[in-house]
């Protein structure tokens, strides 16, 4: 109300526009809000949701020739839930990424807690060097490991020169073991940080006092650690298990035909199959089961903070 | 401070394992410009011996100069671009408590995330619907996408952490709101300014998944690195500009985290959480 009033004001002063529209952002702190916000949303709508839609749009849509036909149809997604091809690479990209998912995080967990608890000076050195690989190319982090998991590469002719095999281990490249590997390894720094900002944000008297009403370290970290880390926790797993799911490079790369994954059968259909409508299904039945997994996730998660309170 | 308390003894293995974890984080990344001084074809053990061929074969390949001149001008581009919206969109979410502000932040830091694969994908969808041609724009308007979330993370902290008050007193004593935020706000969010135009070229410089679904025949360098790949015999010289990126890359970057003090660490658990 007041703001349109304010509004209104300005329009009065046409000859200072200039400093009375300075001077409304000054008073109105809302529409001044939101007019600093407008570019960077609007370079979102028009860059996210807009394509988003019309990409949920084509979904609908059939291939015809090297057009398309714009009938409304559900063919596409009749071919996604009944062709068994397509069921085969959801399901074995949410096992992929749910196993990179879990390997990380616990395997940051105690890195985040030594930073957090044991570190006093130069944490922040502590902190960068955690997530300095982060900020390189992925690809390159990615490349990295096909350089050391490859059939001549770092691991098989390091083992090969000392003697200890006498044939290169084939296992290694070109599998979903692989794939979790790399996965895990690249998205490291995902893991730690929320860990560790949720456990530094533990108030240490909580300690002192289980301590001094005589609780040994281990029932402290299970009743006071964990449950408080547990935010972190969360937040990690979701910030690992979503994008990898959809993940493209790393199973282009090191994944071999056992280890692609549905991000490979959609750059297919928008590639060499040329089947833009089906690869657009595609995508949206990804979401979908994302933000289904999430949905169950964030319910369990709630429940469980409801049995803790 | 009491941190060294008898709640938390130092543990011997805890630190082993700490330093065992870097080694491992570090390792990978490592051997790419290890072998990339490598005197032979082939990436494997033992080692053949020192050279720098393989950077000099590299300094004499017009394609790659092409794609480094690509990558820079994107790069440069968007973190400009996506730098400058984010300054404006930090200033409103730290300066008051909008309404919808926070399915707006949300929102807007959806891309962190999303799979890129689906953006890319919708926004070629969208290119191709509108007979936009496929070009080093494409890529820029992908990768502003992906970047605006991170500059708004790192400059977030920037703007939460300063007193409002003195805008206040230079509104009062009769400057305007260009000069305000010139003379007063610009001068201390600059760091975090620095630290965003770092961390958002370096993404754009590495960034791989939005240019290969967008690019069109102008590659950058992470296209390049790719169409490479294919090539066994061109192992070495990936290996070569492989080295070069992750040298930039890591003196950027730590730069950026020097200079912004570490913007997304302290805002991590809210903005990554939402």
């Amino acid at each position: 109300m007041t703001d349109l009033q304010m509004a209104a004001r300005a329009e009065g002063y046409a000859p200072r526009r200039r400093a009375s529209l300075g001077r409304l952002f000054h008073r109105s702190p809302t529409l001044g809000g939101y007019a600093l916000l407008s570019p960077a949303l609007m370079v979102m709508v028009l860059g996210m949701l807009v394509p988003f839609l019309i990409l949920v749009a084509m979904s609908f849509w059939s291939r015809d020739g090297f057009d398309f036909d714009t009938t409304f149809t559900f063919l596409n997604y009749e071919r996604a839930a009944s062709e068994p091809i397509f069921g085969t690479f959801l399901a074995r990209s949410f096992w992929v990424s749910g196993c990179a998912t879990v390997a990380t995080v616990l395997l940051c967990y105690p890195m985040a807690y030594y930073v957090a608890f044991h570190v006093h000076r130069n944490k922040m050195l502590w902190v960068i060097l955690m997530t300095l690989p982060f900020w390189t190319s992925y690809l390159l982090r990615v490349f990295s490991w096909k350089v050391i998991l490859g059939y001549e590469g770092v691991i098989n002719s390091a083992l090969l020169s000392a003697g200890l095999i006498a044939e290169p281990l084939e296992f290694l490249l070109y599998s979903q073991t692989a794939v979790i590997i790399t996965l895990a390894h690249a998205w490291a720094a995902f893991a730690i940080l929320p860990i560790y900002v949720s456990l530094e944000k533990i108030d240490r008297s909580l300690l002192e006092a289980a301590a001094d009403l005589g609780d040994g370290p281990v029932r402290r970290f299970l009743r006071i650690t964990l449950p408080l880390s547990m935010p972190g926790v969360i937040s990690a797993t979701f910030l690992i298990f979503i994008p990898t799911t959809g993940d493209y490079i790393t199973p282009a790369l090191l994944g071999g035909p056992d280890g692609a994954m549905i991000g490979n059968l959609i750059q297919l259909q928008f590639g060499p199959v040329n089947n833009w409508p089906m690869g657009a299904a595609l995508s949206i039945v990804l979401m979908l089961w994302i933000a289904a997994v999430a949905a169950v996730f964030l319910f369990l998660a709630r429940t469980y903070r409801e049995r803790l309170a | 401070m009491s941190d060294v308390s008898y709640i938390n003894r130092p543990s011997r293995a805890l630190t082993v394992y700490a330093y065992a974890f870097l080694v491992v984080l570090y390792a990978p990344i490592l051997f790419i410009p290890l072998f990339s001084f490598n005197d032979s074809i082939y990436v494997k053990f033992p080692l053949q011996g020192f050279t720098t061929r393989w950077f000099v074969e590299l300094w004499q390949r017009d394609s790659v100069w092409a794609a480094l001149g690509n990558s820079l001008r994107v790069g440069l581009s968007v973190a400009v671009v996506s730098t400058a919206l984010g300054v404006l969109a930090a200033r409103a979410i730290a300066g008051s408590r909008l309404p919808g502000q926070s399915a707006i932040v949300a929102f807007v830091m959806l891309p962190l995330v999303i799979p890129t694969i689906i953006f890319g994908v919708a926004l070629l969808v969208l290119m191709s619907r509108m007979g936009v041609p496929l070009s080093l724009y494409t890529i820029f308007i992908g990768h502003l996408i992906v970047c605006l979330p991170f500059a708004i993370a790192t400059l977030l902290p920037r703007f939460e952490g300063f007193d409002r008050s003195m805008e206040e007193a230079s509104a009062d004593l009769g400057e305007n709101a260009w000069w305000t935020f010139w003379r007063v706000t610009f001068p201390i969010v600059a760091p975090g300014i620095v630290a965003s135009l770092l961390l958002t070229f370096t993404i754009s410089f590495d960034e791989f998944i939005m240019a290969f679904f967008l690019s069109g025949t102008e590659a950058t360098l992470p296209m390049y690195i790719w169409s490479q790949l294919r090539f066994p015999r061109e192992f070495p010289s990936v290996l070569a500009l492989s080295t070069v990126i992750l040298a930039v890359s890591f003196i950027l970057v730590f730069a950026a985290l020097r200079i912004g003090r570490l913007g997304l660490v302290r805002t991590g658990g809210d903005t990554h959480g939402a």
